[in-house]
């Protein structure tokens, strides 16, 4: 298990950790999801040791880690941009961690023919990493980090470099991988669908501090506060209310409790619908049906509609 | 431009003269040299440019500047005040003149330049992660350095070899003077060359001359070619 | 972190012994007893014509050699013909050769017996000019190269589709943007042409008082025993180097410290 606690990490002027704390469970997939300088790559270098925190205690299954080195941490860590060792093969990219602590070669070879078969790259053993995909090498750089049988994994924005499709992939498989070996693992990532599939909890983060840490589902129901309501999911905020586009209801008669509106545009997403309108108090919204719901009301550009939410927010500060 | 280089080719008679003793001495002791010098620069050039590149102190660019200073200065000089300091009349008692190592201080100055001006940009460009990867895949720092950094940065050491090795062959107002040009001793080729010339042996000198150069071409050939043994990985 | 402060002392240490003790050296022995009793040393007739000899073979190369490195810069990078490889290959050949081979190569192409030889050529200033720039021909153009072939062809095609003529387009669109590569090869090309010393000695025939270029000078002096006078003319080379280095510092496309 990892546990941080107050960890301060100043670049010059700007801070980017203000005093964070956090904690990993053993064998959990914990996302650090953020927006850029939010602080959760820096965080996550810290616990690698890639960076020592100007205060603060970083703490790998109870014993103080925060002044050991990366090498002595037990830790795999997987680079957004691949960190590939460019002049080596595959083979030896991923043989390299064992290769260095003088394993027998036998068990060298059997270990990285396992690992390859692994993350499905057997027959590019040979090949240069010049010579592979940006998928492949993600690949290659994840079974080069599992070869040292790592207590925790770690991947900073490991898909990030990586068209949609081939990162929806990485994913799931990433998930499945978990699921099998149970290794602790922390991923970073900007993409709140991302962390939101993956992984078992989720870490907030915005300019260095932790808005909150829950599973994905206590994260999009019970948000603490604007901040992680706007950034897990698509929001409608009309003042100081929150409303979730789908708790968005529309009616073809008023009922009393509805507002007039007009539906200014309807954007198909292939199953979803995102509906949007303009109440008549010149407020816009959007709601998201599906296409059958859309197509029972017959919804057209122009209509006239009367909308309600069914579930509304509001952050108390 | 080509034209007289041609006719260098041609007026290369007198064969004879470069199997002489005093020549084969010559070439000899130029390529030994030059090589001992190039070996020397891989190491100090790479030294002095992972001390530009990572580390930081009071008056490192007064430092990097001071690595052009063998190419503005003239060769004549560049002697000259080697001697001064490690010569006949040397203050800290080292006597270099007239010798071999004379000779190897005033190659070693005027080739400074090479290796850590190549090497610099490649070292500053090198993908820190790949070092971080390393570490945090349990390797020392010197482990990091021998199989991530070295290998990455060897094309470079090899262009900057090679430009020294051709600079240290062809040198001649850098030793002229320390080195007293001894025959069989302490006088290289260039040296050699201008001394044909002043017998007027000029079919001599050129013969000379042209081996010289063929042997080095070669020797810059074998170079490029191990540089792209090097960056197959790149392809 | 031994390792860190082992390797900045071997590095500064290598670089304190071999070059600026001797160079610090020289200059303390010579303003020893005051900057007067250089100068007087220096201020003979040979010297001064000396002086004046290399400056004049720097003045006619250095233009020579930027106004052809540019537009040999220009026609390697932007047009496309079967030589441009070689012409790029050869432009760097001073750069591989020993001055010695080079003045030789003149000598025997424009001497008397040679191929264009006996017109007064050799041993004579015209000579030791066609030396000094074919020396420091290289530079201009390997400075210049890159940074074309950089910025591309892009804005010159948009100068030409406005309605710019070659010259103007050269003017307002290439020139700004090769202006400080050039001026940093005029400048290498400056400090190579004022320090060369093996080509122009084979080809001078090293007359004092007529051929003789500053740094053909100084191993006179030093061969005739006058040690001061030959320490004061390295020193006022040296000083002209440094006045290049300083300006290479400046104009150097900043690449690889802190």
């Amino acid at each position: 298990m990892i546990a941080a606690r107050g960890i301060v990490k100043r670049f010059g002027d700007f801070t980017a950790l203000d005093g964070v704390s956090v904690d990993v469970p053993t064998g959990s997939l914990t996302a650090l999801l953020g927006p850029s300088g939010s602080g959760k790559s820096t965080l996550l270098r810290v616990i690698a040791g890639l960076e020592q925190p100007d205060e603060g205690k970083v703490s790998l299954d109870g014993e103080d880690a925060t002044r050991l080195p990366p090498q002595s941490r037990g830790v795999g860590f997987v680079f957004q941009h691949y960190a590939a060792f460019k002049h080596m093969t595959v083979w030896d990219n991923v043989a390299f961690g064992l290769t260095i602590r003088r394993r027998p070669s036998r068990e060298i070879k059997q270990r990285v023919t396992e690992l390859l078969e692994l993350v499905q790259l057997v027959g590019l053993a040979k090949r240069y990493p010049a010579q592979l995909s940006g998928g492949q090498r993600q690949r290659m750089g994840l079974a080069r980090a599992l070869a040292v049988d790592p207590k925790v994994l770690l991947l900073d924005e490991p898909f990030g470099a990586l068209d949609a499709r081939v990162r929806k992939e990485l994913r799931v498989w990433l998930r499945r991988l978990h699921d099998e070996t149970h290794t602790t693992t922390v991923i970073v990532t900007h993409d709140q669908e991302e962390a939101m599939d993956v992984a078992d909890r989720v870490v907030v983060m915005n300019a260095g501090r932790i808005e909150q840490a829950a599973p994905p589902r206590e994260l999009y129901d019970h948000p603490a506060n604007e901040f992680v309501m706007s950034f897990v999911g698509p929001v409608n905020r009309l003042g100081d209310t929150f409303i979730r586009p789908h708790d968005v209801e529309l009616l073809l008669e008023p009922n009393g409790s509805t507002q007039e509106a007009m539906v200014q545009r309807l954007v198909h997403l292939g199953f979803e619908v995102r509906v949007e309108l303009v109440r008549d108090d010149g407020e816009t919204l959007s709601a998201q049906l599906n296409r059958e719901q859309v197509e029972a009301l017959e919804l057209q550009g122009g209509q006239i509609v009367y909308v309600r939410p069914t579930r509304q927010t509001v952050f108390s500060d | 431009m080509l034209l007289p280089l041609a006719a260098l080719g041609w007026k290369a008679h007198g064969w004879g003269a470069i199997s002489t003793p005093q020549a084969t001495a010559a070439l000899k002791l130029t390529l030994e040299l030059s090589l001992v010098v190039a070996l020397v620069n891989a190491v100090a050039g790479t030294a002095i440019a992972w001390t530009l590149v990572r580390d930081r102190f009071v008056g490192q660019g007064f430092v990097n500047a001071l690595v052009d200073l063998p190419f503005a200065l003239p060769t004549i000089v560049a002697g000259l005040t080697l001697l001064a300091l490690y010569g006949p009349k040397s203050p800290v008692g080292i006597n270099a003149a007239f010798t071999r190592w004379g000779l190897l201080l005033a190659l070693l100055f005027v080739t400074l330049p090479f290796v850590v001006r190549t090497v610099q940009p490649v070292l500053f460009e090198l993908d820190r992660e790949m070092e971080d990867a390393a570490a945090s895949l349990g390797a020392s720092r010197f482990t990091t350095f021998l199989r991530i950094v070295l290998p990455s940065i060897l094309p470079a050491v090899l262009s900057g070899v090679a430009l020294a090795f051709a600079r240290a062959v062809g040198e001649f107002g850098a030793v002229v003077l320390i080195s007293g040009n001894l025959p069989f001793k302490t006088e290289v080729v260039a040296v050699y060359v201008f001394g044909r010339l002043e017998s007027g042996d000029s079919g001599g000198a050129a013969a000379a001359s042209v081996v010289i150069l063929s042997i080095s071409f070669g020797v810059l050939l074998a170079i490029g070619a191990l540089r792209r043994w090097v960056t197959r990985h790149d392809r | 972190m031994i390792a860190k402060y082992a390797l900045r002392f071997v590095s500064l240490g290598y670089l304190a012994v071999l070059l600026v003790a001797p160079i610090g050296f020289v200059f303390w022995q010579t303003f020893e007893h005051g900057v007067g009793p250089a100068w007087d040393t220096v201020a003979t007739p040979d010297a001064l014509h000396a002086l004046k000899v290399t400056l004049i073979l720097t003045a006619i190369a250095v233009p020579a050699n930027t106004i052809f490195g540019v537009l040999c810069a220009l026609a390697i990078v932007r047009h496309r013909y079967p030589g441009a490889g070689i012409v790029n290959a050869v432009v760097d050949l001073p750069l591989a050769l020993s001055p010695v081979v080079v003045g030789l190569a003149l000598l025997v192409l424009y001497g008397r017996g040679g191929w264009l030889g006996g017109h007064g050529i050799v041993f004579a200033l015209p000579g030791m000019v066609l030396a000094t720039i074919f020396v420091s021909l290289p530079f201009v153009v390997r400075e210049v190269v890159p940074v074309l072939r950089e910025i591309g062809t892009e804005q010159e095609q948009v100068a030409a589709t406005l309605g710019a003529s070659a010259f103007q387009t050269f003017r307002r669109v290439t020139w700004p943007a090769i202006r400080w590569a050039t001026l940093y090869g005029v400048v290498l090309t400056t400090a190579r042409a004022l320090g060369e010393f093996g080509a122009v000695s084979v080809v001078s025939g090293r007359l004092a008082g007529q051929t003789e270029s500053l740094t053909l000078y100084v191993q006179d002096r030093y061969q005739s025993f006058d040690n001061t006078g030959a320490y004061a003319a390295a020193v006022l080379l040296a000083l002209l180097a440094l006045a290049t280095l300083l300006l290479m510092t400046r104009l150097k496309p900043n690449e690889g410290v802190q």
